[in-house]
């Protein structure tokens, strides 16, 4: 039947119309409180002098910053580099702290489940203390451990040859830069291509498990024998770090700043990974157990073959919220003064009164990182799940 | 076998087989055991003697802590400071009405927990008790001397501050987690706009955000108390990571429930409320119990802005020239503190859910 009359006005009877009404409503009001704080902090930068936009990215920072990754840095350069100097050390702290977070968590984890009383009771200890404990008390627990408590240069603890701790930090050895380390590089990633491909093959050519071909071991062969082949021609030379005045000279040395973010950030989030690392593996049916039993495998090829694959799909979702969690607690830097991206954005903020700009350079690189991450997690879970069958 | 004992056994129960089968049932497991207890018998013993031995108590003594340094702890710095760092620089001789503030505030806590009290009479009490708080606080009547908000600090003003964080934050997640739901695609967007946004920022960027660039934000002449700033960037805060808890509750409530209540021609706010906010809330309660106390940790990131929390009066204390470089006693406490509120929390919430949440749930909601 045909409506006789046509219809002009939309009544807010009607579901459709009045969804429209409020999403119109939602979004002016949201507009307009946009507006009203825009217009406010135009008339107040006006007001106070301060110019908005990012040209002063180009201006002469004119501040020191205690430590850089990889390019150099001096006062005498722009706000731009000194940024990317702070988003480089974020990315040196995070990207360390990930991979040892995860070694170190999952070994809890494991110890967690272990049937030996006394370590699972430990790692359980390990994993309530951490936790309940905020993050940021840990840091400045373990930079007052660094710079108060150990001893000066001069008397420096030694608990391995040629490590050194001190309040001015870690110092140890690196061998010392040779030509044919970039040769040792070419081949280790030759040893990693390899690797991929005969796994690759491997998994093509095979009908069963019966048919095994080592691959881990040749894997493992190509991508440790390859750079060692060239490793052990090459002339080896440590650089060690060696006491001259006040200070260690020689070697590689960790600040007492880096040291303590490093620890702080692997102890506090190992803790979370252990608790993840356990809810998967406990999240396998223990039916699965007594069937890789039955079947007859090893201990470990169960681990590898049938509890990992499913336990991963539990991992996977919470241990990315741990690693954006990771990255995103590098920027208590500031607090004990190690020079991330905040606290550089924040002396910045200080010297040039540009907040706006500073926080919205903060906020787009840390959404940028997490989505970055986020993405790439998804990837590699959606990978899992393919791998383990359905779900 | 192995495992029939460890399970049979009671777990006092110190028999020879007992020990066997939990200690040293294989070889592995008996160098684990053996290396724990070498590390033990190796370290404990200076740790105690550092810790309780040699250590000096009294404020009186504290000269001697110089001297000590590094042998034995200096407790004499709390001795000398606790009022301090529990209570800030609330005027000294008005201390009893902090500590009464903080006894309600723990008193209402305890009976919170109760399930037995989980009935609109609750939101009463707590109204009541907020109330008294106030007043103990802030004074002004019934011949309290007024306290402005500026001298609140320490413990008391970490407890505060997120309690009424997550006070305001929770209704707020809850609109925001329907509103991630909602079928409307423009309340949709904005919802999840809002939620990953801050989510991917790191707090203390929101808290510069409130201390520097919200007073650019405001007319001239409109100004807002820091400690107020700060708690609202705390709630902005709080509210995006809540949302996502509660929005995993929402999905793991069957889809039959808000059909039924649709089918019923109940409102959108009708089935919301009483249908399946009711059931989703029930089996969030254990994730959300960890977001708060995920959120009682965050509040010490107050410190960086200066808000004179339990953080920062432990730091203020030892800047003073007496007390550079007893951090590891001062952050030990801290670390006590936190770990009295934080431990008891996290085991009632794992109590919790093993009452409320059935275990194949519980997998669904870990997940989100």
């Amino acid at each position: 039947m045909l409506n006789p009359f046509p219809r002009l006005a939309c009544s807010l009877s009607n579901e459709r119309c009045r969804n429209v009404a409020y999403q119109s409503l939602l979004a002016l009001a949201v507009g307009l409180a946009a507006w009203y704080f825009a217009a406010n902090a135009a008339a107040n930068l006006q007001e106070r002098n301060i110019a908005s936009g990012f040209r002063f990215l180009w201006r002469e920072a004119g501040f020191e910053i205690s430590e850089t990754t990889l390019f150099s840095y001096s006062a005498a350069d722009t706000y731009l580099r000194a940024l990317a100097v702070g988003l480089l050390n974020t990315f040196r702290v995070a990207v360390v702290g990930i991979a040892l977070a995860t070694v170190l968590g999952s070994v809890i984890g494991l110890a967690r489940l272990s049937r030996n009383w006394l370590l699972a009771k430990l790692a359980a200890s390990y994993v309530e203390l951490i936790r309940n404990v905020p993050l940021l008390v840990q840091l400045f627990f373990w930079y007052s451990i660094i710079t108060e408590n150990l001893p000066a240069p001069a008397q420096a603890l030694n608990p391995l040859p040629g490590v050194f701790l001190s309040n001015r930090g870690v110092a140890f050895p690196v061998p010392r830069p040779h030509s044919a380390y970039v040769w040792i590089g070419a081949a280790l990633m030759a040893g990693v291509v390899l690797a991929i491909m005969l796994k690759r093959w491997a998994w093509h050519g095979r009908q069963g498990m019966d048919r095994r071909f080592p691959i881990i071991a040749a894997g493992a062969a190509a991508t440790i024998g390859f750079p060692l082949a060239l490793y052990l021609g090459a002339p080896l030379e440590w650089s060690r770090p060696a006491l001259t005045g006040f200070n260690f000279s020689g070697g590689a040395a960790l600040s007492p700043e880096f040291a303590a973010l490093l620890a702080g950030l692997i102890i506090y989030t190992a803790a979370f990974v252990a608790e993840i690392v356990r809810a998967g593996i406990m999240a396998v049916d223990r039916g699965q157990f007594e069937a890789a039993d039955a079947l007859g495998l090893s201990s470990r090829q169960t681990m590898r073959f049938v509890i990992l694959p499913q336990a991963l799909r539990v991992i996977v979702p919470p241990m990315t919220s741990q690693y954006l969690n990771l990255t995103k607690n590098s920027s208590l830097a500031v607090a004990i003064g190690y020079p991330d991206l905040v606290s550089i954005a924040n002396t910045m903020m200080n010297q040039t009164g540009q907040a706006i700009e500073g926080v919205a350079i903060i906020m787009l690189v840390y959404l940028t990182i997490s989505l970055t991450i986020a993405a790439f997690m998804n990837w590699y879970n959606r990978r899992v799940l393919q791998r383990g069958g359905d779900a | 076998m192995n495992r029939l004992l460890v399970i049979i056994a009671p777990p006092l129960y110190l028999s020879f087989q007992c020990l066997r089968a939990n200690l040293f049932s294989t070889l592995p497991n008996s160098l684990a055991t053996l290396l724990i207890l070498f590390v033990a018998w190796r370290f404990l013993p200076p740790l105690f003697d550092w810790a309780l031995t040699n250590a000096i108590w009294s404020a009186a003594d504290a000269p001697l802590c110089r001297e000590l340094q590094t042998k034995g702890a200096c407790w004499a710095f709390i001795a000398e400071k606790y009022r301090f760092i529990l209570l800030g620089t609330y005027p000294y001789d008005q201390h009893w009405r902090p500590v009464l503030a903080l006894a309600l505030l723990l008193g209402l806590y305890g009976v919170s927990a109760l399930r037995s009290m989980w009935r609109p009479r609750l939101a009463l009490i707590w109204l009541c008790g907020v109330a008294v708080i106030g007043l103990l606080m802030w004074g002004g009547a019934l011949g309290l001397d007024y306290v402005e908000n500026e001298r609140w600090g320490g413990l008391m003003l970490t407890l505060l501050l997120s309690t009424f964080g997550i006070a305001f934050a929770f209704p707020l997640s809850i609109l925001l987690a329907l509103g991630r739901r909602s079928p409307m695609p423009v309340t949709r967007y904005f919802c999840l706009a809002y939620i990953e946004l801050i989510r991917g920022v790191p707090l203390i960027s929101l808290l510069f955000m409130a201390s520097v660039m919200a007073p650019l934000f405001l007319p001239t002449g409109v100004f807002i108390d820091k400690l107020l700033r700060a708690a609202i960037a705390m709630i902005l805060f709080a509210a995006a990571y809540l949302a996502e808890v509660v929005r995993g509750g929402l999905q793991a409530l069957p889809r039959g429930q808000e059909e039924a209540a649709q089918a019923l021609g109940l409102s959108y706010w009708q089935r919301m409320g009483f249908v399946v906010l009711p059931q989703a809330l029930r089996i969030s309660i254990p994730p959300l119990m960890n977001t708060f106390i995920g959120f009682f940790k965050d509040t010490s990131l107050v410190v960086v802005i200066g808000l004179l929390d339990l953080l920062t009066t432990i730091k203020i204390s030892l800047s003073e020239p007496a007390w550079i470089g007893f951090g590891v006693e001062a952050y030990l406490l801290a670390s006590l503190l936190y770990f009295l509120f934080c431990y008891p929390m996290s085991r009632y919430s794992q109590r919790l859910e093993r009452q409320l949440v059935p275990a194949n749930e519980a997998m669904s909601l870990r997940e989100n």
